[in-house]
């Protein structure tokens, strides 16, 4: 502005055009600044990767040192989880994950999308203005609550007299208590898929005389399928990295024979790393046993990453088709 | 007025009644009662367990009062509380406000305000989506070997220094998610106002963006601070107490930062594991403990997640109006 003298009307020298300086280098700070912020994200990852793996090579090349490979998975005639002895049968708590994500599952899928398509379809906005908000402020229940819930509610008064289970604590309590704790998380995703179809589909159903139950099931519920598939995997993911459930109600302490059964005690891969980071107060650091926390963890981390990768896919694709 | 909403109404339902040859249709109602159902038993059960606790609970405020309160872990269900474990999980809570909260605001920010879309930026993206994925318990890992070995001289080892540094990065994700989503709600024309007279891009975002946004930001930070109050599973690869903990006295803050911690869910799930015998005293068993214990807890998490998603409703509402 210096330089609009009256004398010199109509000349405008670099330095106008340049702005004011001092203005400039904080907006150039503040890039730079707020840059890094999104950035470190990346250093996270970074960091999560390098020591979950590289602490699980120290254990590999422990183990193969020991007694080879071939270790992971027992062939003995009672194969288990016994990381104090020097015993890591990886199927063991492989197993007990895969039965208690897909108990966890058959509860909370049909729960889920039942309450998702009866607040998207069914429910008037003044219901639903209540009805979701409860269902959101549910999910914020902490983990470590249900795992109270299950070990001292749903084990010893319902699922064992109901099943019959020989012991309060089973990887079938684990399941249904992880059930509940996902279905929240189900239904919102699933009702977000079902918001995203839109309206015109519906109403033209209607328009050709379908009731709305079978608008809902021959209409809506296609259309928003690879949505409610995303849910069903983010549920699954959930439940695969749930950890106080699965370490108090499960009833297995840190050891655990190979089992199918679900009523039978045993071990999740979080349960399992839990239990071993807890009686580490001794051994701290250099045990094979411990090392084998990490080695858990990784196996862990790939599972779940992969499930995430493939929901995320899904859920880009159907953003990109309504 | 009422005459046409009853001729109305009365008219759709002749019409349906000759659509449907005046048949209810039934198939159709219990296919809504199941859905309903569904909806019901999730929310039931959770209040129903609910209910459950702070039935438990409430024998313990009565008769250990603010005791329970003040007291320190121990093995005499007569006199443990729940200091410490109030206390761990302030400090948590502190370091999620300032660490996590400034972090995540500026590269939520940065995301919707500065970033180009570039392969970098969808990596960045895509990288904070899987953070957000990533199981607690994997956070925990990261704490023990970097924070707890790597930083032990700032750390202190297995301290709340540890534990509060590994929550912030844990919630980290969901306050860049839903910083940037209520940015991006920001309308177009409140940016193209402050940078039309003149105001640089941060100017702009400093002034007029954020504070539009900020219901929303404010929402995406108290979920995250109740999400971080709650978690347990990194806690115990960090390595809080679970069983006693004395504190000892005429220590610095500092010093008691640096050293042994424990945190409310440890609380619980130690609680979880105790032998249920009676105090003498007072009758009370370390479920009874237990139980007060979560009401405490929940009444926090709980009602920050309510104040959050009213706010947001609130604020969705607002801005549609």
């Amino acid at each position: 502005m210096s330089s609009l003298t009256p004398a010199n009307p109509l000349v405008l020298t670099i330095g106008d055009l340049q702005g004011n300086l001092r203005r400039l280098r904080k907006e150039r700070f503040m890039h730079v600044l707020l840059f890094g912020s999104a950035a470190l994200s990346i250093g996270i990852s970074i960091l999560i990767v390098f020591t979950l793996f590289r602490e699980a090579w120290v254990f590999l090349s422990g183990l193969i040192e020991q007694s080879g490979l071939g270790a992971l998975i027992d062939g003995g005639a009672r194969p288990g989880w016994y990381p104090r002895d020097g015993r890591f049968d990886l199927p063991t708590i492989v197993l007990g994950t895969i039965i208690v994500s897909g108990i966890s599952v058959v509860v909370a899928a049909p729960l889920g999308l039942g309450a998702a398509i009866y607040l998207s379809e069914y429910a008037k906005p003044r219901t639903r203005s209540w009805l979701k908000p409860i269902l959101e402020v549910l999910a914020g229940v902490p983990s470590v609550v249900f795992g109270f819930f299950a070990l001292r509610v749903l084990g010893p008064d319902l699922i064992q007299p109901l099943f019959g289970t020989r012991t309060p604590t089973s990887l079938l309590v684990t399941g249904v208590a992880i059930g509940i704790l996902v279905t929240p998380l189900m239904a919102s995703i699933s009702e977000d898929a079902l918001g995203a179809v839109p309206r015109a589909l519906r109403e033209a159903s209607f328009g050709i005389g379908a009731r709305r139950s079978t608008t809902v099931v021959k209409v809506v519920l296609p259309a928003a399928v690879s949505g409610i598939v995303a849910a069903l995997i983010v549920s699954v993911s959930r439940a695969i990295g749930e950890t106080m459930v699965a370490a108090l109600a499960s009833g297995a302490l840190g050891q655990a024979p190979r089992t199918v059964n679900p009523t039978d005690t045993g071990l999740t891969m979080t349960a399992a790393m839990a239990q071993l980071a807890q009686g580490s107060d001794q051994v701290v650091g250099d045990t094979l046993a411990f090392q084998s926390l990490f080695f858990v963890g990784a196996v862990l981390f790939l599972m779940t990453l992969a499930l995430n990768l493939v929901a995320d896919r899904i859920v880009e694709r159907v953003r990109n088709q309504y | 007025m009422a005459l046409t909403l009853n001729a109305q109404r009365s008219s759709a339902e002749a019409v349906r009644a000759s659509l449907t040859g005046g048949k209810r249709d039934v198939r159709g109602m219990l296919f809504m009662a199941a859905l309903l159902a569904c909806l019901l038993l999730a929310m039931l059960t959770l209040i129903v367990l609910l209910w459950d606790v702070v039935a438990q609970a409430i024998p313990v405020f009565d008769k250990r009062g603010t005791s329970f309160l003040t007291g320190e872990l121990g093995s005499n269900p007569d006199k443990v509380g729940v200091s410490q474990g109030i206390w761990g999980s302030l400090m948590i809570a502190l370091f999620v406000v300032v660490i996590a909260f400034p972090v995540g605001i500026a590269a939520g920010v940065y995301l919707q305000e500065y970033a180009k879309p570039t392969k970098l930026t969808r990596f960045i993206q895509l990288n904070i989506r899987n953070l957000a994925g990533v199981p607690s318990v994997v956070y925990g890992i990261l704490g023990l070997i970097v924070f707890v070995q790597g930083l032990e001289w700032v750390t202190g080892g297995r301290s709340v220094i540890a534990a509060g540094i590994t929550l912030a990065l844990l919630v980290l994700p969901i306050i860049i998610i839903t910083t940037a989503e209520s940015v991006r709600a920001v309308p177009a024309g409140i940016r193209e106002a402050g940078m039309g007279v003149g105001a640089t891009r941060w100017e702009t975002t400093r002034d007029h963006v954020l504070p539009y946004a900020a219901p929303g930001v404010l929402t995406g930070t108290m979920l995250a601070t109740a999400r971080a109050l709650g978690e347990a599973a990194p806690l115990l690869l960090i390595g809080a107490i679970t069983g006693r903990l004395a504190s000892a006295p005429g220590q610095s803050i500092v010093e008691r930062m640096q050293g042994k911690f424990t945190a409310m869910p440890i609380v619980i799930y130690g609680w979880s594991n105790e032998v249920n015998k009676p105090g003498k005293k007072t009758g009370l068993t370390f479920e009874d403990l237990n139980a007060a214990a979560i009401v405490v807890l929940l009444a926090v998490v709980l009602l920050l997640n309510a104040l959050a998603i009213v706010m947001r409703n609130r604020f969705e509402k607002g801005r549609q109006g």
